[in-house]
């Protein structure tokens, strides 16, 4: 890009590398200032003074048998400060004075040796030339020639069909090793089946978390909450995948706060309502409850829903309303589950239908 | 070193140097088997220049010697199972409860094992830090430009690296299976869930069967200790490689140029600093182990999908993903053909930050094309002679900080007392417009900074004194730079907007179109290097009062683009 014609005297922007390498739309000007070179090298103290050097030197040294000091220290400490049962406090000692005899041994070398080479190794700079990246012209014609003939001595390119069958076959080879990843999960299931059913059932109590002992509504105050499992969940095999899904909060609120949907008029007991505890969002346990407001709120990214509207979201990313499910008490007086929850409950996934009938 | 003739040779052979001794007498034995000499002479008095920023990576990779070494010791006691066992060690507030094994084994490390807390936290925060040195080098390289050609593949490979550290960190953190870790794979499990097509397969391959299942730990583990380390050593290695191929850049300076480097030989001033600063870094670390708790999991207690308490966080760099979660406006959820369910609230986030992903690690190419400059470059730059890339770095810093911010959206509605819809609204702007801000702002410090360097390099610093001259007036007098110091100022690459030319056909591309206009972007707003001419008319221009300061501007005009194609794209002084 010498002259490009605009008036302005612009020359070759200086770099022997790749000095046929486009500049781009660098410019300098023609009187640019030009590199004064090093500037004269200084002497440190340790290099005028042998009195100073020597103190260094001892200095350095000092650091060095301190950090052996260090690292014996710290295997007194593994057994001067043993871990005693039921004792936290005997933890914290252990690790502190293992740690900061450790610290101190790597900190003495590190500091000496930095210290070594910056006040008494030889510090005058050095200066290397660079070598292009790219190869020289030699070697990169040598290299395509490598190339060419290992071409004719192969016939890659000219036994076309050779080579076109080794590539198909290269590809096909690695497919199988995609199949054998299909066992990572049980067969004959559809995980999306799956998500759409809970541990809840006709008749099932509504039971305390984790202490697993049954609720009465009577139990069941205004503006309490209570964390429910269904009862007998311990029972099952997969306790933390059902657990996972069947996760519910009961409160108890005032029946005319309530605003009842129709179809889920019989779905509360006398004001107790059950909702899933599982987030719509991506999953986490919805776990806060103001009482006042009768807002749940989910700790992982503030999603909110009001228990007055049937769990609608009123803030946060999530966008469906938690699932309720179903209550009303047996004849002991025990909170009930009246079914399974009318839709797959927790975060949403591609196979979820739209139609549900809430 | 003496020269022997060995007479047991014949007279073919010519003589050897050799050294006496047994250093001499090893060293000639692994030679004469590996041919290490060749290596030596290649390798170790290779000159690497200094400056404290080109410590960061360096760091980086000493924390992440500390964490092969920390993880290894845990792996003798780690047990990556997710089968029940009743805890039975020394914490006793958990005795008793029925939990897995790996939660039971990490209580261990913490309790039964002398140092194995020590160790423990010697490689959660080595990893904190490791990570932390990962981004702090990773803007170094950007906003020094080190990233330009021949170098654009190894900024590649760093940020890579940077991908498969935080993917090390959430596996590992996973490990322990305790309540918080667990409430991150519910999370984890819920995104991938809410990929369309292939999410619930997915999580259901994933897990072995439905969250949380009793495979995910096992898995994870081969994916911490083997999989992941070995990966990363390698793309280390290819990176390694790459610094010893390009040579380290370093900052224009006296004789310092694009064609050398200047600073110290490997052996022995670097290494003894490199040697010093992994001494330095493993200290520090473990001092900090020692001192700080990290991930208390005995006081999560056991995973369990129903428990979780407010304000619990991930590690600091999955932040980013957590915040850009929360940003989601309410209802970004829709059904397609009443069958199908798209969750934009979880697909927009996952967009927004690959999108951040891709424009990072492929900008290299794309100001490589813009610039169209194909040089070498291995003079680093002063953020402020770039400012369009400086501006560029800004904005991209300010739209990951509001995501990071955001994963703390709680913590500051509580600690400022305000809504958490307020918190979220302000971060949602800060996200949008605050990028852009970001960048204006930016741009206009850079382009300050460049004048002020501009009338340094022409009047020299202020020194402070204050002369009456014998009119009356007082000035203060400007101590002239010597030639290295203004060299710093002056020493670095202009470049003009591009001006698209018809082809050979006599016609213009769209593609070139494009590229021109960007180019104007880049490159409209810029201060010229002083030259010796600028200087000499400025010295001609009050020589008589030499040193004085005449406020006139002039010289440190923006030289702006030309209004539309053709124009004069370089005004001069
Ligand atoms: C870039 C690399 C790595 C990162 C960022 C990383 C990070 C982590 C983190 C954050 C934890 C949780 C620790 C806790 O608080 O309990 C962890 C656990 C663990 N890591 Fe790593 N790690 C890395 C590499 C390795 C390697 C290479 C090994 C083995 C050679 C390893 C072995 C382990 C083991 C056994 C555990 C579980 C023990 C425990 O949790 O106490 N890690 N890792
Ligand atoms: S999981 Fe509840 S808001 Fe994200």
């Amino acid at each position: 890009m010498a002259n490009d014609g605009s008036g302005s005297d612009i020359v070759r922007a200086d770099s022997s590398h790749g000095a046929d390498a486009s500049p781009g739309t660098a410019v300098i000007a023609a009187d640019a200032f030009e590199n004064p070179g090093l500037p004269p090298h200084r002497e440190r103290v340790t290099d005028l003074d042998p009195k100073a050097d020597r103190r260094h030197e001892r200095v350095v040294s000092l650091l060095f048998y301190l950090s052996i000091v260090f690292s014996v220290a710290a295997i007194a400490a593994y057994f001067a400060i043993p871990i005693v049962e039921n004792d936290p406090w005997s933890v914290r000692l252990n690790t502190l004075f293992l740690g900061l005899s450790i610290a101190g041994a790597l900190l003495s070398i590190g500091v000496g040796t930095v210290h070594w080479g910056k006040a008494l190794m030889d510090n005058a700079e050095r200066v290397e030339m660079r070598h292009q990246t790219r190869g020289t012209e030699e070697t990169r014609a040598r290299s395509v020639e490598i190339f060419q003939e290992a071409d004719k001595e192969s016939g890659f390119s000219r036994r076309s069909l050779l080579r076109n069958s080794l590539i198909g076959a290269l590809v096909a080879a690695p497919l199988p090793a995609i199949f054998l990843f299909r066992d990572l999960a049980p067969r004959d299931n559809d995980p999306a089946a799956m998500l759409a059913h809970t541990a809840w059932k006709e008749g099932v109590r509504l039971a305390r978390d984790p202490s697993g002992t049954p609720i009465r509504a009577a139990d069941v105050t205004l503006g309490s909450v209570f964390h429910v499992i269904p009862e007998g969940l311990e029972e099952s095999e997969h306790y933390l995948e059902e657990k996972a899904k069947a996760a519910v909060l009961l409160m108890r609120l005032k029946p005319e706060d309530l605003n009842v949907s129709p179809g889920r008029e019989t779905w509360n007991y006398d004001g107790i309502v059950a909702y899933s505890k599982i987030c719509t969002h991506v999953g986490c346990p919805v776990a806060l409850y103001e009482q006042q407001t009768h807002h749940l709120l989910c700790p992982c990214h503030q999603s909110q829903f009001d228990i007055k509207q049937e769990a609608a979201v009123i803030f946060g990313p999530a966008k469906r309303p938690l699932p309720q499910l179903p209550i009303s008490v047996d004849s002991e007086g025990y909170l009930v589950a009246q079914s399974d929850f009318h839709e797959p409950v927790g975060p949403s996934y591609w196979e979820r239908r739209g139609d549900y009938d809430v | 070193m003496t020269t022997t003739s060995d007479t047991r040779n014949d007279l073919r052979t010519p003589p050897r140097t050799q050294q006496r001794g047994v250093v001499g007498a090893v060293s000639n034995y692994v030679d004469e088997r590996t041919s290490i000499s060749g290596f030596i002479k290649l390798m170790a008095r290779k000159v690497f220049p200094d400056h404290w920023s080109f410590m960061l990576g360096e760091v980086a990779l000493w924390c992440f010697v500390i964490i092969l070494l920390s993880g290894t010791f845990l792996t003798f006691f780690f047990q990556a199972s997710m089968a029940e066992v009743e805890y039975d060690g020394s914490y006793v507030p958990l005795k008793g409860l029925e939990m897995s094994a790996a939660m039971a084994s990490t209580l261990d490390i913490s309790f039964d094992v002398r140092g194995g807390l020590l160790m423990r936290q010697i490689h959660h925060w080595a990893a904190l830090l490791f990570i932390a040195t990962i981004m702090l080098h990773m803007a170094r390289v950007f906003f020094t430009g080190a990233f330009r050609k021949p170098r654009e593949l190894n900024w590649v490979i760093g940020f890579l690296l940077w991908i498969l550290a935080m993917g090390e960190g959430f596996t590992g953190y996973s490990l322990p299976d305790d309540l918080l870790s667990g409430n991150g794979l519910r999370i984890i499990d819920g995104l991938i869930k809410g990929i369309p097509v292939v999410g619930t397969w997915t999580s259901y391959l994933l897990f072995g069967g439905e969250f949380p299942g009793t495979q995910i730990i096992g898995r994870l583990y081969t994916l911490h200790i083997l999989l992941l380390p070995a990966v990363i050593v390698a793309l280390i290695g290819l990176h390694m490689v790459f610094l010893i191929v390009h040579k380290h850049t370093q900052f224009a300076g006296p004789g310092k140029t694009n064609d050398n480097v200047v600073g110290y030989p490997i052996l022995p001033v670097y290494g003894a600093k490199m040697a010093g600063t992994f001494f330095l870094v493993f200290g520090v670390i473990v001092a900090i182990a020692g001192l700080f708790t990290i991930n208390p999991i005995w006081n999560y207690g056991p995973y369990d999908p129903s428990p979780v308490s407010a304000g619990t966080q991930p590690d600091w760099y999955i932040g980013f993903a957590d915040g850009a979660l929360r940003l989601v406006p309410p209802g970004w959820e829709f059904v397609l053909f009443d069958t199908y369910t798209v969750s934009m609230n979880i697909l927009a986030p996952i967009i927004a930050i690959t999108l951040w992903i891709v424009a990072v690690m492929f900008y290299p190419f794309i100001e490589g094309w813009i610039t169209g400059d194909k040089r070498e470059h291995h003079l680093a730059d002063r953020p402020r002679n770039v400012p369009t890339r400086t501006a560029l770095g800004a904005a991209g810093i300010v739209y990951y900080g509001a995501m990071f911010v955001a994963a703390s959206s709680d913590l500051i509605a509580t600690h400022f007392q305000m809504s958490m819809e307020n918190v979220i609204w302000a971060l949602q702007f800060v996200f949008i417009v605050g990028p852009f801000i970001a960048y204006f702002i930016t741009k206009r410090i850079c382009i300050a900074l460049q004048k002020k360097d501009r009338e340094m390099a022409l009047h020299g610093y202020e020194s402070g004194r204050i002369v009456r001259l014998p009119g009356g007036e007082f000035v203060e007098v400007h101590q002239p730079l010597d030639e290295y110091e203004r060299w710093r100022l002056v020493s670095f690459n202009d470049y003009k907007p591009l001006m698209i030319r018809p082809n050979a056909r006599g016609q213009i591309s769209p593609f070139e179109r494009v590229r021109a206009v960007l180019s104007r972007w880049f490159f409209e707003d810029r201060i010229a290097p002083v030259t010796r001419g600028e200087l000499e008319a400025s010295h001609g221009a009050h020589g008589h009062r030499e040193g004085a300061n005449e406020p006139d501007l002039h010289q440190s005009e923006l030289a702006t683009a030309g209004q539309g194609v053709g124009a004069p794209p370089h005004t001069k002084p």
